[in-house]
């Protein structure tokens, strides 16, 4: 973990209320895709947790979601903003486990990080698919930037405008592939268990207080003990979660 | 050059900063980042006679200058922390820890001291009779004096180290809580203990909280927590250890002159793991600023 100050480059709107914030900064703790940032927002006591779309040439790139206070600030945020962010949080995927053909499964706002994962899973010879799920056409996002990375994108909406209609898990039922990773809501999640084929890791999303696993604020229970969502997670293995 | 050094119930601290207990963990997060021997000494995740999980969450919830929190005791029970955790905790500090402890009974308080007391690195006990987070324990011995009382003799009975019984400001009356305390042959006291709140989420109408309701603290209540040892102090003449919203050196003398021999800094742990290590660099400037030479000579200076 480190604490440093980050400068926005650029900060724009990419589909409905998602934004795409790039910052420039030290980057060096980022060591693994799905570890996330805590960004002290003027104005508010707790820092906000972001995962980590993409961190390369120092320039650190978030994909976010305005949902409440937090966002709704950062999202105003210009060029030139400087942040206070502890970079460096969380486990992170483990991509050795990922045999040679994965699947990444993401749903809405959770598919940044899977990003950082394809590009190293690619940089690391694997052939990766991604099967990527949001409620209509509009949403949608990184779907082509992971086709450009060399992986085969699969789309599903709820409201049928692009893709399959449906839920990711609609998308995944006829693949194969070797291992997955998720990244998105809950019920996603519980659906994806119902379907998957191989082993797998899930990132999940807790309220933190620190987020560097010293205040027990996001806590749970997995079958191999309690864990802290921000500093054991937020990627947990398909084998030790308790549904 | 100027004396930061305070004494707290016999033992000496090189300042009188300690990190809050649930703040700080065992401390090896945070050694991770710098060496922890900087700090007066700080105090431990609470430690319960059993192992303790906690309350569901969301345990956290943000606040105007803030935070609720609801984490509900999580611990792994006295037998691990003597066994796992202070061992490793011994590799990382040196000085003597502030053992915090709390219950669901007179029993349970008097066990887990006693388990404690025979630890050589644990220097005092604190002793948690204000958890706002746990139902059947933790508050609702601190929020009347007889209750605070047993507890306190209880505890005394089992231990040669100082006992500091950390007090709620959820009552009417602290100074009475306190009195009882102190009668019943309290070391120290430490106050404050968070504030009872609740937030309600307006996009669902409901709690924020999994618990519905949590612990306020942060720099909010300061002024709060900053009064009510300005009272105890008048009422009681054991050292007391001041917290409640510090975030600065500025903060520190402010909270000294009300009364506190020494102070924990909670909450602004958590938004800047730092923060602990920037009060005490920034301690001998400020200290200057207020032609301040021996810290320990302000203590109650502003009654």
């Amino acid at each position: 973990m480190k604490e440093s100050i980050f400068e926005i480059l650029s900060n724009t709107k990419i589909a409905a209320d998602i934004y795409k914030m790039e910052l420039e900064g030290d980057i060096s703790d980022i060591s693994r895709p799905g570890q996330f940032v805590n960004i002290k927002i003027e104005g508010l006591f707790l820092r906000r947790p972001i995962s980590v779309c993409d961190a390369q040439n120092g320039v650190l790139t978030l994909i976010y979601k305005v949902v409440g206070q937090g966002t709704e600030i950062m999202a105003q945020a210009g060029k030139g903003v400087r942040l206070s962010l502890l970079t460096g949080l969380g486990n992170g995927y483990d991509t050795s486990k990922s045999g040679e053909f994965p699947l990444l499964i993401g749903g809405g706002v959770g598919v940044p990080p899977l990003y950082m994962l394809c590009k190293k899973l690619i940089s690391e010879g694997k052939s990766v698919k991604a099967a990527l799920g949001f409620n209509k056409a509009e949403e949608i996002i990184l779907a082509k930037d992971l086709k450009a990375l060399g992986a085969e994108v699969y789309i599903a909406t709820v409201d049928g405008s692009a893709g399959v209609r449906g839920f990711v898990t609609d998308a995944i039922r006829d693949l194969d592939y070797s291992y997955f990773y998720a990244c998105g809501p809950l019920p996603m999640f519980r659906a994806v268990e119902k379907v998957a084929k191989t082993s797998g890791q899930y990132s999940f999303e807790e309220r933190m207080g620190c987020g560097f696993g010293a205040c027990m604020g996001c806590s749970c229970k997995t079958k191999y003990g309690n864990k802290r969502i921000c500093r054991d997670g937020p990627v947990l293995e398909r084998e030790e979660i308790i549904w | 050059m100027v004396s930061t050094k305070v004494n707290l119930c016999g033992l000496s601290l090189d300042n009188p900063i300690i990190p809050a207990s649930g703040t700080f963990g065992f401390g090896y997060e945070f050694a991770e980042l710098y060496d922890i021997n900087i700090l007066g000494t700080f105090s431990f995740k609470g430690t319960t006679k059993e192992p303790r999980f906690g309350n569901p969450t969301p345990r956290i919830a943000e606040c105007p200058s803030g935070m609720l929190n609801a984490v509900g005791l999580q611990n792994p029970g006295v037998d691990k922390v003597i066994s796992q955790e202070l061992p490793r905790l011994k590799k990382c500090f040196d000085k003597p820890v502030m053992a915090n402890v709390s219950g669901f009974s007179v029993d349970d308080y008097a066990y887990t001291c006693e388990r404690l007391d025979k630890e050589n690195q644990v220097g005092w006990l604190e002793v948690n009779i204000s958890c706002p987070n746990v139902h059947g324990g933790g508050m609702s011995f601190g929020t009347d004096p007889k209750a605070a009382a047993a507890v306190t003799r209880a505890v005394k009975k089992v231990t040669k180290k100082p006992v500091i019984i950390k007090l709620s400001p959820n009552v009417s009356d602290i100074v009475s809580i306190a009195i009882a305390c102190k009668e019943a042959g309290a070391d120290g006291l430490s106050l404050i203990n968070t504030l009872l709140g609740m937030r309600i989420d307006k996009k669902t109408r409901k709690p924020v909280l999994a618990n519905t309701t949590g612990g306020y603290s942060g720099p909010a209540v300061f002024p709060v927590a900053l009064r009510m040892v300005y009272q105890v102090y008048e009422a009681v003449k054991i050292p007391i250890v001041g917290m409640g919203g510090i975030s600065s050196a500025e903060d520190v003398i402010e909270m000294m002159l009300a009364g506190a021999t020494a102070v924990e800094v909670g909450a602004a742990n958590l938004v800047d793991p730092y923060a602990s290590k920037k009060i005490i660099n920034d301690l001998p400037r400020v200290m200057e600023k207020y032609k301040i030479n021996n810290l320990s000579e302000i203590i109650g200076g502003a009654h």
